[in-house]
């Protein structure tokens, strides 16, 4: 594979650049274009990002190594995170890791043998209100998990659905006790 | 009995927290599509900001001295007064730039406030954001939103595009001369970018390390130059103090700790969510009455008050304790970020505490010794005695741990970390030594 960024791409990065009174600042931006592009951040990746803003490999790979986020390994079409931290702990979130290493069976590494999902435990995600709550690769959120939505989400991940952006409204209309 | 007054418009004023049920929101108000800056000026919105750039009324010092006398108390944990914070950058000097960073990193577990306000009331934080820049001759702003919120992440990018386009933002700035940017910077998931040096030092590209203090960001802040972070929430309270008067703000809930909050409920209640109430409500009307009781009809254990580092409660320790500093300082446990966990009566605290300390553990940024190896050494420990392999001197050796860490390290993760532990152990000892008890191995052999 050959790693390289379109003129589109660079420019993107440039854009980036500008926002800071220095271009160091727009590794993290970078990193985030490269890791969309490629899929995880290979050492090629990093090099490439490293190039491209014109700063050391090590920088770059210092700051890529630090961030849960920035994935560090080949990455499936579907990465699933959930949360089991805090409030999801408590409320689920462990039990839905349970059901989907079962129901993926997914090998030590949170695998699956089809090679089509990784799942993860993450770290709380800042949805406490939904708990439990689940990641879909780096965007959605699936909030208030239960088996059945997580089979819900598998199936539709699997047809190659794109999820929709799932609102959590704001107030409650039931009335106050 | 302490007399508080809450209010929900200008005109409102009720004398005592009972009424608390009548409080109109402002924050996080009932309108539809508010996100859209064409609703949010119908509504009033962008007027406070109209206000000091055009009417000439209001100079830097004024602006600050209003938002200081309204004593808005931080509300990314601290609690510190955020207009005595804006006093402390230094005079300005030509040709030397000064920043603002907007805390939206949101990473303590049980926090879920700002969330809701990038999805529902964006601009309003925009507006206190672009007023605190005015008032601090700030050229730039730079909100750090956490990476997991993607999606919030551009709705932010999309609200700050239209108040570009509208002229709040930018330069020349309504016609009058200043010019201030704001740029939206996504993070890409550490808990410490929480910390306001860590979060500069990510801005600035490099592994988050928080920085020693002194010297503080108001003298050595965003690359160098001076710098004032405050939480997203703190400046979404900004346009509402310069809109309504500092009197009428804090004469919002608790006296001492004024103002709206957000509280997020969640964990074993019926009803969690993310609630806009005065600062002192009594934490049994915001879980029985708000948030629709215990689930399942079980009883009460635990709250945590205020985001996963603040002291636990236990269930009989809430009778008459309000959400504001004064109050739960009593029962020796802060505000925090008002991210309330309630636990019912199933709950095992100390499986609780464990994940509560793997979380540290993984967050931990590694620069300081006793954060590094503590937390993962309290997770050691913590995970034998639930495993039945704890002998009595373990509930010691936690409580001897976490005086290694407090106020030992660059930043307060490790106290973060320490808190919930000395705090869980003391206050639910009884159920630590009930599983150590169950081992046998109460001697050391």
């Amino acid at each position: 594979m050959e790693y390289t960024f379109t003129q589109a791409e660079v420019q993107e990065i440039q854009k980036h650049v500008a926002k800071y009174p220095d271009r160091h600042s727009a590794i993290m931006p970078a990193l985030w274009i490269a890791q969309e592009k490629f899929g995880w951040l290979s050492a090629d990746a990093i090099k490439l990002v490293a190039d491209t803003l014109d700063v050391p490999y090590a920088r770059v790979y210092g700051v890529a190594t630090f961030y849960t986020m920035y994935l560090k390994q080949d990455c499936p079409p579907n990465l699933i995170e959930v949360c089991t931290c805090f409030t999801c702990g408590e409320c689920g979130g462990k039990e839905r890791m349970a059901f989907l290493k079962d129901y993926l069976q997914t090998n030590e590494k949170g695998r699956s043998a089809d090679g089509q999902f990784w799942i993860r435990e993450a770290e709380c995600l800042g949805a406490c209100d939904t708990a439990p709550v689940g990641q879909i690769s780096n965007r959605r959120f699936v909030h208030n998990l239960t088996d059945e939505k997580l089979r819900e989400t598998i199936e539709r991940l699997r047809r190659g659905e794109v999820l929709s952006f799932e609102a959590i409204p704001l107030n409650d209309q039931t009335p106050l006790g | 009995m302490k007399k508080y007054y809450l209010c929900g418009d200008q005109n409102t004023i009720f004398d005592n927290m009972e009424n608390w049920r009548d409080y109109k929101k402002v924050l996080l108000p009932d309108i539809p599509g508010l996100h859209n800056i064409d609703v949010y000026e119908r509504n009033g919105g962008y007027e406070a900001l109209r206000d000091v750039f055009t009417s000439g009324k209001w100079d830097s010092k004024k602006v600050i001295d209003e938002v200081k006398a309204a004593n808005i108390r931080g509300r990314g944990g601290a609690g510190f007064n955020a207009g005595l914070k804006w006093s402390f950058m230094p005079p300005k000097k030509d040709g030397l730039p000064r920043y603002l960073a907007c805390n939206g990193d949101e990473s303590e577990p049980g926090t879920c406030k700002d969330r809701r306000i990038f999805e529902y009331n964006p601009h309003l934080f925009i507006e206190g954001a672009i007023i605190a820049c005015y008032a601090m001759e700030m050229d730039a702003a730079y909100v750090y939103i956490r990476g997991e919120y993607a999606d919030w992440i551009d709705m932010m990018q999309a609200a700050v595009d239209q108040a570009y386009q509208r002229g709040f933002i930018g330069e020349n700035i309504l016609g009058s001369g200043r010019t201030i940017h704001m740029y939206v910077h996504k993070g890409a998931g550490a808990y410490i970018c929480g910390e306001e040096t860590s979060l500069m030092e990510s801005l600035e590209g490099k592994r988050p390390y928080p920085r020693s203090k002194p010297p503080f960001p108001a003298q050595y802040g965003l690359w160098g130059k001076p710098t004032t972070i405050n939480n997203i929430e703190t400046l979404a309270h900004v346009p509402l103090v310069i809109k309504n008067g500092a009197k009428w703000w804090s004469s919002i809930g608790a006296p001492t700790h004024p103002g709206p909050f957000l509280y997020g409920i969640s964990g074993h209640v019926n009803r969690p969510g993310v609630y806009e109430y005065p600062s002192g409500m009594l934490l049994t009307d915001l879980i029985y009455n708000v948030a629709g009781g215990i689930r399942n009809g079980k009883k009460l254990k635990a709250v945590v008050p205020g985001g996963s580092s603040v002291p636990i409660l236990r269930a009989d320790q809430l009778e008459g304790i309000t959400m504001d500093a004064d109050s739960l300082r009593t029962v020796g446990t802060f505000v925090g970020t008002a991210g309330m966990c309630i636990l019912d009566e199933d709950t095992d605290i100390v499986k609780f505490l464990i994940r509560v300390s793997k979380f540290y553990d993984h967050e931990s940024c590694g620069q300081c010794t006793p954060c590094r190896e503590g937390t993962g050494w309290f997770v050691k420990i913590l995970k034998r005695i639930d495993a039945g392999m704890g002998e009595m001197k373990d509930l010691d050796l936690l409580l001897e741990l976490c005086d290694t860490m407090e106020g030992r390290t660059v930043c307060a993760l490790a106290d973060a970390a320490a808190w919930p532990v000395r705090n869980t152990v003391i206050r639910f000892r009884d159920e630590f030594e009930k599983k150590i008890k169950r081992s046998g191995v109460l001697i050391n052999s």
